[in-house]
């Protein structure tokens, strides 16, 4: 690692832990239903909303009408996203005429951006409409992230509660996060993207003429346009001329400000953030790469103010970021080292004031090495997804810690809402299992934890262990699995170990040699999507009502304090366990195969 | 049930409605107006005509120009309408003959320039539109163009280390040039030399 690789992410851990503590105290007051500021614009949007909606915010829930309102919501938005994708052929703002989408991509698509995962089976330039990118994919992007969010809210809320036996309204919590926290902090970030050059055009795609043709081998094509033979049956192949180029353009940047905030990740283009009109210039790196953890890092502090302990937020954000930023330096230095085969062939990859140097396969010239891995690890530690390099083409070990990142729970951060949601589950395990090396009951927050929260929190562990493991076992057995295949050797297990890990944990990256646009994958994978987020929000919410009804006890002499140097360090020991035990066999197989493979 | 089923059509409607259609209205209108080189993307005019986008890159293998990154787009490289990374593994034989063909393209244009090829030269960018090489990578080039062009290798120097753009701020992302507009500047200067 250079000193620069270090100067970067000091800089970029700085600028994160600044912001992180006053908008986790502004999104604390939304939810408890404070006066904020913006509220003297947005007021009578919030009341318009609920006028016609006919939603009453005061009324309360118990966690199972929560739950419903949670699912019942999003299949709505499941259904309106995949008519709108198979009926896009016929509706406006569609400049380049896309045909409707094949119902396994549509199906796949429609999971992916309603369980904020926002995996991409489809090249957006290619596949879809405006009105679909606009009135489907952002909006989902929005209200997924909101309902993530109302979901934690309502968690904390049972922590916090004495014997009550509600945890909120579902609706209020929604619009709230919608119209307070991520359209105020999309606005603002759309304008600085563009300033970047990101493009905001309604306009259909532009042609500009090349300063050098462009020559290559294509397929050589009869008057009615199907391939020609040669007499040994092989296609015909000619030299073709190239021209022009197409500039593509679109809404993008007002989708990718809250693809990045909402930790959907899905772009506006098929290359994500690594495509120059998504992601310009470093400066725009940076706020993106910010976005991907603003919002689950300001969280932390969210939940120290509800529970009226910042401490507690404080110990949570201290455990977070003490396994992303080793993850992150690790990745840092595998992928600078670079990879030994292009050595072999004379390659300069020493970093130097001239270049970045390291792995560049995959990655951009303006972010060079570190502001790739900075971005990888952010990525895959919240539950985005997003890409500004290729993790597919990553040296064996700079791949294996976005990989084991996903694969720990995205609780490092994790989506907005869903992260931390998860990490609190953690906490709950972490007491308990205290709680049995001293035999005392465990409690948290006041809150006894008992036999039916540990149902609950190792049911969430396992569901999304299974359906990681089980989605891989089936992948990699089956004829129609290793055909999406697109490396040889432990490369390739890793790019479907990779993609059902992705799914399961709703994250969306993903090592994109595997052909997934596929009945075999979209199908599969849209399975572990859904149930990779719903049976994890109900039994959430199961605990958050369970908990709600409890007494709080006064913490006593045996109370384990959990805002502790000792709790953080036990609470990371017990993640690493719990995620080394479940996933270090895959990892042997795939990354860690592959990296003794490279001899070094 | 029922109520909660209305409450989710109608909520869902005017989300729609409102981050569907208002928000990236509101953001088109405003970026129009403030930002409208960028929102529009980034066009080159070159003697009144579009040459490109300074921010997407073109193909050039013409000895007498800088070469950018290799593109993995298909079916032709930095094709505009569909951006694509190679997904090559470390690892894949493809990726090492791949960068082999490279190699030996961009010594059989130089053939007596034995420094070390910079790694951004000879593999693929993740957008495959990269609009830009390292500092280091253009530098390598200097003397094929300058021969080729009959320019003095230090009018060509000089043109890079002008065209070198440097981190933000001194703090930020990596040091580059943009290939496009090196091209750009160099047909530029060799028309004014003749």
């Amino acid at each position: 690692m250079t000193a620069n690789d270090i100067f970067q992410m000091v800089i970029y851990f700085g600028a994160l832990l600044l912001l992180a503590k006053p908008l986790g105290i502004y999104m604390a007051r939304i939810y408890e239903g404070e006066q904020v500021p913006p509220a003297r614009i947005l007021g009578p949007l919030e009341r318009a909303f609920y006028r016609i909606c006919g939603i009453h915010p005061d009324e309360e829930m118990d966690w199972r009408q929560y739950a419903a309102a949670v699912i019942i919501f999003s299949a709505a938005g499941m259904i309106v996203l995949y008519l709108l994708q198979r009926l896009q052929g016929g509706l406006p703002l569609n400049p380049q005429r896309f045909p409707g989408v094949p119902p396994d991509l549509a199906f796949n698509t429609a999971v992916s951006f309603v369980t904020n995962t926002d995996w991409q089976d489809y090249g957006g330039e290619t596949t879809m409409s405006y009105l679909t990118q606009m009135a489907g994919l952002a909006v989902q992007n929005f209200v997924s992230a909101a309902a993530g969010m109302a979901v934690l809210v309502a968690l904390i809320r049972g922590f916090k509660r004495n014997s009550a036996g509600t945890i909120g309204n579902f609706w209020a919590d929604l619009t709230r996060g919608v119209l307070y926290i991520l359209i105020p902090l999309s606005v603002v970030y759309s304008l600085l993207l563009v300033s970047q050059g990101v493009v905001q055009s309604y306009s259909g795609y532009k042609r500009v003429e090349l300063s050098q043709p462009v020559i290559y081998d294509a397929v050589k094509l009869d008057g009615k346009g199907g391939p020609v033979s040669s007499p040994d049956g092989s296609p015909l192949r000619e030299k073709t001329g190239v021209k022009e180029q197409i500039i593509p353009l679109g809404p993008a940047a007002s989708q990718i400000a809250i693809k990045q905030l909402g930790t959907n990740g899905g772009g506006f283009f098929n290359v994500n953030s690594a495509h120059p009109f998504e992601n310009p210039t470093p400066l725009s790196n940076f706020f993106e790469v910010l976005a991907v953890l603003l919002i689950p890092a300001a969280l932390c502090a969210t939940f120290g103010k509800m529970v009226g302990d910042m401490r507690q937020g404080r110990a949570l954000l201290a455990a977070m970021l003490l396994v992303l930023v080793t993850m992150t330096a690790l990745c840092t230095w595998s992928e600078q080292r670079g990879n030994p085969r292009l050595a072999a062939l004379g390659v300069n990859q020493t970093a130097g004031s001239l270049q970045a140097g390291g792995n560049m396969e995959g990655k951009e010239a303006r972010f060079g090495i570190v502001n790739s891995t900075i971005w990888a690890a952010a990525t895959t530690a919240a539950s985005n997804g997003s890409v500004n390099s290729m993790h597919d083409s990553y040296t064996p070990l700079g791949g294996l810690f976005p990989l084991l990142l996903i694969q720990l729970g995205e609780i490092i951060f994790g989506g907005v809402g869903s992260g931390l949601y998860g990490m609190l589950l953690f906490a709950v395990i972490t007491v308990f299992v205290a709680g049995l090396m001293v035999g005392r009951t465990p409690e948290y927050l006041g809150k006894k934890i008992e036999m039916f929260e540990m149902k609950m929190a190792a049911l969430v562990i396992l569901i999304v262990n299974a359906l990681v493991k089980v989605g891989t076992a089936i992948g990699v057995s089956t004829a129609a699995g290793v055909a999406g295949i697109s490396n040889p050797g432990p490369h390739g297990f890793s790019e479907i170990l990779y993609a059902f890990s992705s799914a399961a944990n709703n994250n969306g990256s993903a090592f994109a040699g595997l052909n997934g646009n596929t009945v075999f994958y979209n199908t599969a994978l849209g399975i572990a999507m859904f149930f990779g987020r719903f049976w994890v929000i109900i039994p959430v919410l199961a605990i958050a009502g369970s908990l709600a009804k409890k007494k709080q006890v006064p913490p006593s002499l045996g109370t384990l304090p959990t805002h502790t140097p000792l709790f953080v360090a036990f609470l990371v020991g017990v993640i690493l366990i719990v995620g080394a035990l479940s996933f270090m066999p895959s990892l042997a197989l795939g990354p860690i195969a592959e990296q003794l493979m490279t001899g070094r | 049930m029922i109520k909660t089923i209305r409450i989710s059509c109608i909520a869902l409607l005017v989300f729609t409605l409102f981050t569907g259609f208002v928000y990236p209205a509101l953001v088109t209108g405003i970026a129009q107006l403030i930002f409208p080189y960028q929102a529009n993307g980034s066009i080159i005019v070159k003697d009144g005509r579009a040459a490109g986008s300074a921010l997407i890159g073109q193909q050039f293998d013409d000895p007498k120009y800088f070469w950018g990154r290799p593109s993995a787009t298909t079916p032709y490289p930095y094709n505009g309408g569909s951006s694509s990374g190679s997904n090559l593994g470390p690892n894949n034989p493809e990726l090492t003959k791949a960068v082999r063909c490279r190699i030996d393209a961009l010594r059989a244009a130089d053939p007596g320039n034995a420094s070390p090829i910079p790694v951004d030269l000879v593999t693929a960018s993740g957008s495959g539109l990269d609009p830009h090489i390292s500092p280091a990578a253009a530098e390598y080039q200097v003397r094929r163009v300058a021969g080729v062009r009959g320019m003095g290798e230090a009018e060509v120097g000089s043109l890079v280390k002008s065209m070198t753009e440097g981190r933000w701020l001194g703090l930020l992302g990596e040091p580059v040039v943009n290939v496009l507009r090196i091209n750009i500047a160099l047909d530029k200067l060799s028309r004014k030399g003749t």
